[in-house]
């Protein structure tokens, strides 16, 4: 019988508060490797605070967090293993560099300070590149590029280095219907090929419903979280959400839902 | 003009122009994509209580100023960063307090025969050989800083949310661009002068913006107009005998002038659709 082997991202009972204010309390879960999580709940549920807590950027007031089997604050210089892919993409359209100068910023990290890239970092720019779909773009300015392309320009940043932990934070919002399943379709083909474990926020259930191996449903503490098809049905997501859901018809009902 | 380049005077007036337009025109492209124009502006009026202190206690005015401004500048780096104030806010106060305290410092100084109209206006023909040291240290020591750091300070101007997440120490980074930024402005204060100072950091820059599709060609293009700017502001204030910081200025004007009416490839804004 073999062990099973430890998560990729093990989150137990952890608390934040930011400026003496709970944001994030009780929060559990595990990711094993290869698979792809996705974090749902109403605005203001903190899923981008539980995002930053993975990434080391904010420290858990409690409990306790493990991102590749460390503390996200000891990672250091290892966390250029973690892809991130951010929520808002307010970046001025203007800034003068060329697709492959946004994607060697992944390899920054792996490069260390006072080195200049060498050819073997151009050689992986490409690569990521070509995974995500945009060869032939290289040299044009990031800029130019429509918005699904600019995601995927922005997902082979977040390739470049060593990754094997893959994070969105509402990769998917502001692109069209076509760009949003062309984003799953390359995110789905990277953990086949890469073997990428994948955590993404999304507002979108029904994309990440289909997308994802597991959900989780949070609004300050943890809701519920299970295979899709039982927390997209689930009672307590109309808790967290307080309103009523039918997925069927696409629409959305207000309502009062059960006493949180 | 032969006769003109033969004079000492001349020629150290075209090398300062040159060293301060080479740095300005780098430190620029920083301070135009990473939106920091205000911090130069508050950086620059600060040094005024430098060279007040320079003065008041006999070191070296643009020495005391350098040490000043960069303290300064990690002062409005730090209250914007705690989230204590907006960086406006931060700027705002610490600039106007500093030139309070030059003012006052100076008005103070019985002794005072400085010539302050040099510090704030600038006076380029009067570099001397040992303003010129200073001007080349200065120079050597940050462009040398930025060139080993340029991939790091490039990620920081373009997405400092994650340059953080992947590990760069973005802190660290941030307070070193400022000193950078706070020695550029010092060694240019010869040149065009403490009002005039942010004109150099951020109009050649503003041109390269305009015209260069990627950053080589727009840090290329800012050094470029930095530096002729400042040799032919400084023959043309010659021969039409005017003040040379305010006509390298001028000059620089308008070549950002004749750029605005080349027309730039369209963009897509972030996030669009399509």
């Amino acid at each position: 019988m073999t062990a099973t082997p430890p998560p990729i991202v093990d989150v137990s009972s952890v608390a934040v508060e930011i400026d003496g204010h709970p944001v994030l309390w009780d929060i559990t879960f595990a990711v094993p490797a290869g698979k792809f999580l996705g974090i749902i709940g109403p605005n203001g549920a903190g899923k981008t605070t539980l995002l930053r807590v993975l990434l080391g950027l904010i420290a858990p007031t409690r409990g306790s967090v493990r991102v590749l089997h460390r503390s996200p604050r000891e990672l250091g210089r290892g966390a250029h293993q973690i892809g991130y892919v951010p929520q808002r993409l307010d970046f001025d359209p203007r800034f003068p560099v060329s697709v492959r100068d946004v994607v060697m910023m992944g390899r920054v990290c792996c490069l260390g300070l006072f080195r200049f890239p060498r050819r073997e970092d151009w050689r992986k720019v490409d690569e990521s590149i070509q995974r995500v779909g945009l060869s032939g773009q290289e040299r044009r300015r990031l800029g130019e590029l429509s918005g699904g392309e600019q995601q995927r320009a922005f997902v082979a940043r977040a390739l470049c280095a060593e990754t094997k932990l893959l994070l969105l934070d509402e990769a998917t919002t502001g692109l069209d219907l076509p760009a949003q399943h062309e984003l799953y379709a390359l995110l789905q083909r990277l953990r086949r090929e890469l073997g990428l474990t994948v955590i993404a926020v999304s507002h979108d259930l029904l994309a990440l419903g289909v997308h994802a191996d597991n959900l989780i449903c949070i609004n300050g503490t943890t809701h519920i979280h299970g295979n899709p098809q039982m927390v997209l049905q689930s009672d307590q997501l109309r808790e967290a959400y307080r309103c009523e859901f039918d997925f069927l018809s696409h629409e959305v009902h207000e309502g009062e839902g059960p006493s949180a | 003009m032969t006769e003109l380049l033969s004079y000492g005077f001349m020629q150290r007036a075209l090398v300062a122009g040159v060293l301060v337009g080479l740095l300005c025109g780098v430190l620029g492209f920083f301070v135009v994509l990473k939106r920091m124009s205000f911090i130069g502006v508050g950086i620059s009026h600060s040094a005024f209580g430098g060279i007040a202190i320079g003065v008041l206690c006999g070191v070296e005015p643009l020495i005391a100023a350098a040490i000043f401004a960069t303290l300064v500048a990690w002062g409005i780096g730090w209250l914007s960063r705690a989230g204590r104030l907006h960086e406006d806010t931060s700027i705002g106060i610490l600039f106007s307090s500093a030139m309070a305290l030059g003012v006052a410092l100076i008005s103070l100084s019985r002794t005072y025969q400085v010539d302050l109209f040099g510090y704030l206006f600038g006076n380029i023909l009067s570099v001397s050989t040992g303003d010129l040291w200073l001007l080349g240290g200065l120079s050597l020591v940050v462009l040398s800083t930025v060139a080993l750091l340029f991939k790091e300070l490039l990620f920081l101007s373009f997405d400092e949310e994650v340059a953080r997440a992947s590990g760069l120490p973005v802190s660290a980074l941030w307070y070193l661009l400022l000193t950078c930024l706070a020695l550029a402005v010092v060694a240019a204060i010869r040149v065009v002068g403490i009002v005039l100072v942010e004109a150099l950091l951020v109009i050649p820059a503003a041109i390269g913006y305009q015209v260069a599709g990627g950053y080589r060609m727009m840090i290329g293009l800012s050094v470029l107009s930095a530096v002729t700017a400042a040799v032919a502001g400084l023959l043309i204030s010659y021969f039409l005998n005017v003040a040379a910081g305010a006509t390298i200025v001028l000059t620089l004007t308008v070549l950002f002038g004749l750029t605005l009416a080349r027309k730039r490839p369209a963009t897509h804004r972030a996030g669009a659709a399509g």
